[in-house]
Formats: C-alpha cells, sequence, structure tokens
C-alpha cells in the first residue's frame, strides 16, 4: 500500500521531448515508474525511450488506461495542458512547472473539483510512493521503501528530510509535495487523512513554512489521527514581512508566525522539530514506542 | 506588483467605474494647474506603494490653486514610512455622505476569488467588526452574476430599489471585470463613497499577479524592490537582505529558510536569504556570490540539494566564479543530490572538501564566521 500512486499507476508524461520533460522521463524509468505514454502537440507518431509519444491526451487514452498525469510544460501552458488531462479523465495530475498565474490555478483547481481528480501542486516536486513510482524530479536515491508519510509544502526541504530519514535507515510510504503556490489542489488535511487511512503509513512527517495557515488548519485534524505526527516548520528565523522566496512564505499583520504554527501543533499532539535534522531521531523514538 | 493609486483609478475608469476628476502630476506648478483646470477645492495625495498614507500627512486640503502649489511643494519633499513622494494626484474633493468598503482578492484555502464588502469604510478593514464584513466566495466558472452582487448589496444593508443600490451593483460587475481581466491578486476600494446620488471610489489599490506580467502589456510597469534585489530577480533568484554576517546561497526557498534556521540555531547570524532556485547556471551563481560578497559576509555556506538543480552544474559555476574573481572569505559547501560525484570532484580541484550534512556544514560556517 501507499497513498495515491502506487506500483500499478500508468503514467503519461506531458512534454515528454522538452528537455526537462526527457531528462525526468528518464529517471523516472530509471525508478521504475511505469510511463505508458508521453504527449507532445505535433510529435505523435514519436518514440521516446521506448514510450509512444501522442499528440494529446485523448489519443493517448485511446491506446493506454491512464492513471495519471505528470506535466514538465512551461508557465503560459500549463492550464491548457491540465485541463486537457483531466478532461480525458485523468484522475491524478501532477504539476511541476512553477509561475503559473494565480488566475490559471484557480481555473484549473475549479475543474479538477467538477470531474473530482487529485491535483498535485504546482510548484512541487511532486509525489512518490517509495520503492513502487516517482511522478516528478526528486533525486532518485534517497527514497527508499518503509512506513513513514511525508507531507511538505516545499521541494529541497523534503529532500533534505528525506535524505536524513533514508541516511538512517528509515524508509518512507509516500512522500507529497503539495507545491509551493498560493493556490494548490491538496491540502494537508487531504493528504493525512490519506496516510491515517493507509496500513503501510506508520508516523507523518509534515513539513511546513511559515506564512498562511495551512499548518494551523491541519492542527484541527492531527488532534483526531490516530497516527503520529512530527513537524518541522521552516522560517522561524525569518524577519516578518518579507517575501522569502515561496508566495506563502510571508509573515503579515501576525498571521501565520512561526510560533502560532507551533502552538497549534504542539497543542493537536503533533511532535514539533525545531530543526529539520532532528526530524529522523523524532521518528526513531516514535516508532520504537 | 501593487500599482499606484492614479493607475488604479485610470484602470477603474476604463472599466466604468466612477472615480473622481484628476490628474497625476509631478511638480507644484502642475497641481496648481489641474486644481485651476478641475476646479478648486482639491484633495492632494501622495502617491507611494503603502497604506497610511492619511495618518502620515500624506494627504492635503486645498481650497485655491495658490494653496495646492503649496501643499505640493510641500508633499514632494515628504517620506512616507521610508518611501519617497515623487508622484501626486490631484482631486476634486468630494463630497462624502457615506463611506464604504469593497474588495476582491484569492481566498487561498477555497482556490476561489472572494468578495469583501462592507456598508462601514474609510477605515482599515481589520478594525471593522467581523459581523459587520460579508465575504462572498466566486465560483470562477460562474463569474459575477447580477444576482451575486446583488445578493450583496442586501446583505450590506443597501436597498435595490435606490440610486446607490443600483449603482453599487453595477460597481462589484466592474471590480470583478477587472479583476479577471486583469489578473490582479487583489482589487480593494477604501472608501468607496456615496457622493450625492452617486457612488464613486475615492481609492484605488491594485496589485497584479507578477506571474501574469507577460500577458499583461498593456498595464503600466511598477519597480518595488532594490535596485540589487531587481539584479537578482532577473536572474532567477530571490534575495533578501538581513542584518548579520554569514553569506547564504541555497536552492529553494524552505531550504534556505531552514539553512536560516540552523545557522542561528548554532550561535550565528545569516547576513542574507539567497534561493537560486531550480537551475541556477553560471552567471546566476557569479551573480549570486557577488550579492552575497556585497553584504561583507564573514563567511559563506552554500547549501545544495540538487533535484532538478544538478551538482556538477553548481559546482562548475562556482569554480569558475572562484578562478576568475576570487573570493575573499571562507565558503563552507554542502553538495548532495543529482550528480554529486561529479560536482564533489570539481569542488576538489578548487580547494573545497563538500560536506553531506547541513547541520556540519552549518556550524563550520558558524565558527569560521567567528574566527
Amino acid at each position: 500500500m501507499a497513498i495515491i500512486v502506487d506500483e500499478n499507476t500508468n503514467l503519461v508524461v506531458q512534454g515528454i521531448t522538452g528537455k526537462q520533460g526527457l531528462f525526468h522521463t528518464k529517471q523516472m524509468l530509471a525508478y521504475g515508474t511505469k510511463i505508458v505514454a508521453g504527449s507532445s502537440p505535433g510529435k505523435g507518431g514519436a518514440t521516446i525511450e521506448g514510450i509512444p509519444v501522442y499528440d494529446s491526451i485523448r489519443a493517448a487514452c485511446e491506446n493506454h488506461r491512464i492513471d495519471a498525469s505528470v506535466l514538465f510544460i512551461p508557465a503560459p501552458f500549463a492550464k491548457d495542458a491540465a485541463l486537457e488531462a483531466l478532461e480525458a479523465g485523468v484522475k491524478v495530475v501532477v504539476v511541476i512547472t512553477e509561475h503559473i498565474p494565480v488566475h490559471d490555478e484557480m481555473a484549473v483547481m475549479a475543474y479538477a473539483k467538477r470531474v473530482d481528480a487529485t491535483v498535485i501542486g504546482p510548484n512541487t516536486f511532486g509525489i512518490v510512493s517509495s520503492g513502487k513510482c516517482k511522478i516528478g524530479i526528486p533525486p532518485n536515491q534517497f527514497f527508499i521503501p518503509g512506513n513513514v508519510g511525508v507531507v511538505a509544502r516545499s521541494g529541497t526541504l523534503t529532500y533534505e528530510i528525506v535524505g536524513n530519514l533514508t541516511a538512517q535507515g528509515i524508509g518512507q510510504s509516500t512522500v507529497i509535495g503539495m507545491g509551493g503556490d498560493r493556490v494548490v489542489g491538496l491540502t494537508f488535511i487531504d493528504v493525512l487523512k490519506q496516510f491515517e487511512k493507509d496500513p503501510e503509513t506508520k508516523a507523518v512527517v509534515l513539513i511546513g513554512e511559515i506564512g498562511g495557515d495551512a499548518e494551523e488548519d491541519a492542527s484541527m485534524y492531527i488532534k483526531e489521527m490516530t497516527k503520529p505526527v512530527v513537524a518541522y516548520i521552516a522560517g522561524k528565523t525569518a524577519p516578518p514581512g518579507k517575501r522569502m522566496g515561496h508566495a506563502g512564505a510571508i509573515i503579515e499583520r501576525g498571521k501565520g508566525t512561526y510560533q502560532g504554527k507551533v502552538q497549534a501543533l504542539t497543542e493537536a499532539g503533533a511532535r514539533v522539530a525545531e530543526l529539520p535534522f532532528e526530524v529522523p531521531g523524532i521518528i526513531k523514538e516514535i516508532l520504537a514506542k | 506588483m501593487k500599482m499606484f493609486e492614479y493607475m488604479g483609478k485610470e484602470l477603474f475608469s476604463k472599466f466604468g467605474l466612477p472615480v473622481p476628476k484628476g490628474k497625476m502630476v509631478t511638480n507644484p506648478d502642475e497641481a496648481a494647474a489641474v486644481a485651476a483646470e478641475i476646479g478648486a477645492p482639491v484633495v492632494i495625495k501622495s502617491q507611494v506603494l503603502s497604506g497610511k498614507r492619511g495618518k502620515a500627512g500624506g494627504i492635503k486640503f486645498a481650497d485655491t490653486p495658490e494653496e495646492a502649489k503649496a501643499a505640493a511643494q510641500e508633499l514632494l519633499g515628504m517620506t512616507i514610512q521610508g518611501l519617497p513622494v515623487e508622484i501626486l494626484l490631484v482631486e476634486q474633493k468630494l463630497q462624502i455622505d457615506k463611506e464604504l468598503y469593497l474588495s476582491i482578492t484569492i481566498d487561498n484555502a477555497a482556490r476561489k476569488p472572494v468578495l469583501i464588502a462592507s456598508a462601514h469604510g474609510g477605515m482599515d478593514i481589520e478594525e471593522v467588526a467581523e459581523e459587520l464584513i460579508i465575504k462572498k466566495q466566486i465560483d470562477v466558472e460562474l463569474g459575477m452574476q447580477g444576482f451575486i452582487a446583488r445578493d450583496v448589496v442586501r446583505k450590506m444593508g443597501i436597498s435595490l430599489d435606490t440610486p446607490h443600490g443600483k449603482e453599487l451593483v453595477k460597481v462589484i460587475t466592474a471590480l470583478y471585470k477587472i479583476f479577471i481581466q486583469k489578473d490582479a491578486d487583489l482589487v480593494e476600494i477604501n472608501p468607496l463613497v456615496f457622493s450625492g446620488d452617486k457612488v464613486i471610489a475615492a481609492d484605488a489599490k491594485v496589485t497584479i499577479d507578477d506571474e501574469a506580467l507577460y500577458r499583461q502589456k498593456d498595464l503600466p510597469r511598477v519597480e518595488e524592490r532594490t535596485a540589487t534585489e531587481k539584479a537578482a530577480h532577473d536572474l532567477g533568484l530571490s534575495f533578501v537582505e538581513l542584518d548579520g554576517d554569514i553569506g547564504v546561497m541555497a536552492n529553494g526557498a524552505g531550504i534556505t529558510m531552514g539553512t536560516l534556521d540552523a545557522l542561528s540555531y548554532y550561535g550565528g547570524k545569516p547576513a542574507n536569504f539567497l534561493d537560486a532556485g531550480g537551475g541556477t547556471g553560471e552567471e546566476g551563481t557569479a551573480k549570486a556570490l557577488e550579492l552575497i560578497l556585497a553584504r561583507n559576509p564573514k563567511a559563506i555556506i552554500i547549501n545544495i540539494f540538487g533535484g532538478i538543480t544538478r551538482c556538477d552544474d553548481v559546482a562548475n559555476a562556482f569554480a569558475s566564479v572562484k578562478k576568475k574573481t576570487g573570493i575573499p572569505v571562507p565558503v563552507v559547501i554542502r553538495l548532495v543530490g543529482t550528480n554529486q560525484e561529479a560536482g564533489r570532484a570539481i569542488l576538489k580541484e578548487v580547494g573545497i572538501e563538500a560536506y553531506d550534512f547541513m547541520q556540519d556544514a552549518a556550524m563550520k560556517a558558524v565558527e569560521l564566521s567567528k574566527a
């Protein structure tokens, strides 16, 4: 078991002929992901790394069962590509692309909700069900199978923490990047609910950051969870009112502060690590109980 | 991108949303001329990208063109929250019978636009009691239908059978059109005023989504960042100046914040936040180091966990910059991820042994900053 994607997930790569699309198609294949098709308008009929390329997602769906798609599509065209996959009936759409206009993101999320599909991202590294399926861009060697679910807003920080877990022999069930943009498809609660139900997941790592109130919202659900949650919130030392890269990571008017998030999480029963590399130690302690 | 009030009002005007008669000026003589043209009394408003202009004395009234000139003279010498006043808006002084509040922004959690309205405007909306504020999420597929606008007006306690009620419906509809067509993050009118039978936007706050500027070519451009921050942005770097002495470069906002947290934990003080993003080449790395060195740090930490970023690219860029310009302070590098072995070999050639773990690198950087 794992959540959202597993060894049976058939993937289509949108933008498979581009530089990033091609590079990461090879990486995903090396990880064992079942890529059954690629799409690239005007390149239909070609074959890349043994994978058939189609002009559209509809065309790919006529020839394969498609469970998920991943977008390596430049921002101005990402809305069209995401809607294309959703309209064709693809139920999991992973949008790696960053810098997508927020109005495009709102349009995609509205349609995804209507067709009852899951959008991961935008501006995400993707999703990895360790040892089974990697959809996205994280480096392969840091993800090993195990019982820890990881959900995050930020990419490289997730590699940092998963890398530390793996270095200490702690594997992961599924690792999900929700994306760093203001408007993304998943909430912490959406993911936590699935981890709670997943028999393979024994503990959950939540990686948040300052700004917004996603971590505070998550705390409401963590109270009800039977599985332990360990959290790390980046940005303890960030000065107020300054944009720290992610559109979400800005502290304004006393909302979304580090202290507020830590308090909410702690009261909900989560353990909060002060530094990213403290997470494996706490997880070990919890799993040993 | 935040827009100046006068730009926001020009935009409102184009969409048929009523604004006071007025003009933007940049010197006292122009202010007098505009006052004469539109007819005194006038209000003269400093154009700065900050709220609280009124409290800071950035808004003045004048009964004659001569008074307008004197007021403009005074305002143009001011700074408001560190921002110099260089532009003024001279407008007819409105008869104000009632002040209201209206805005549309994005509800991140709902992933939808949200219309926020109150019959009690003029003050900071955060100071208005919650029960006096109407919030209506808008379904983007449905758009701003007449019935939605009418129901918001009803909830504001304003009769739809009055000129004000009918005008308000038009204002809400126009504001939503601007919000959608111009890729706005925020359109805000505070106060929206009843003046006789009319409904007029006495202020305009418009913020456009930076990511959509490429397709909003007809909008004017406003540069809010410092020259240094802009130079960084143009190279895909996200740079914020802090007040410590350890230069920081990492890839990704989260890991950069994590690096700052780790440095502080070990007793160090970061001099900056620099997120080099996903794929910085030699030019970007050179610029990043230049920005960091300009802060005169005692040590530098580079923390790279390569996913889409390849370690050998980072190492090559760093080695090349080091050979060309030399780097006068000690540098600690943590380098892991995609192509890490190749990257480390390149660093070895320029005399740098990369660290495996962030904590070791952070501790070393703090130690060096105190040496």
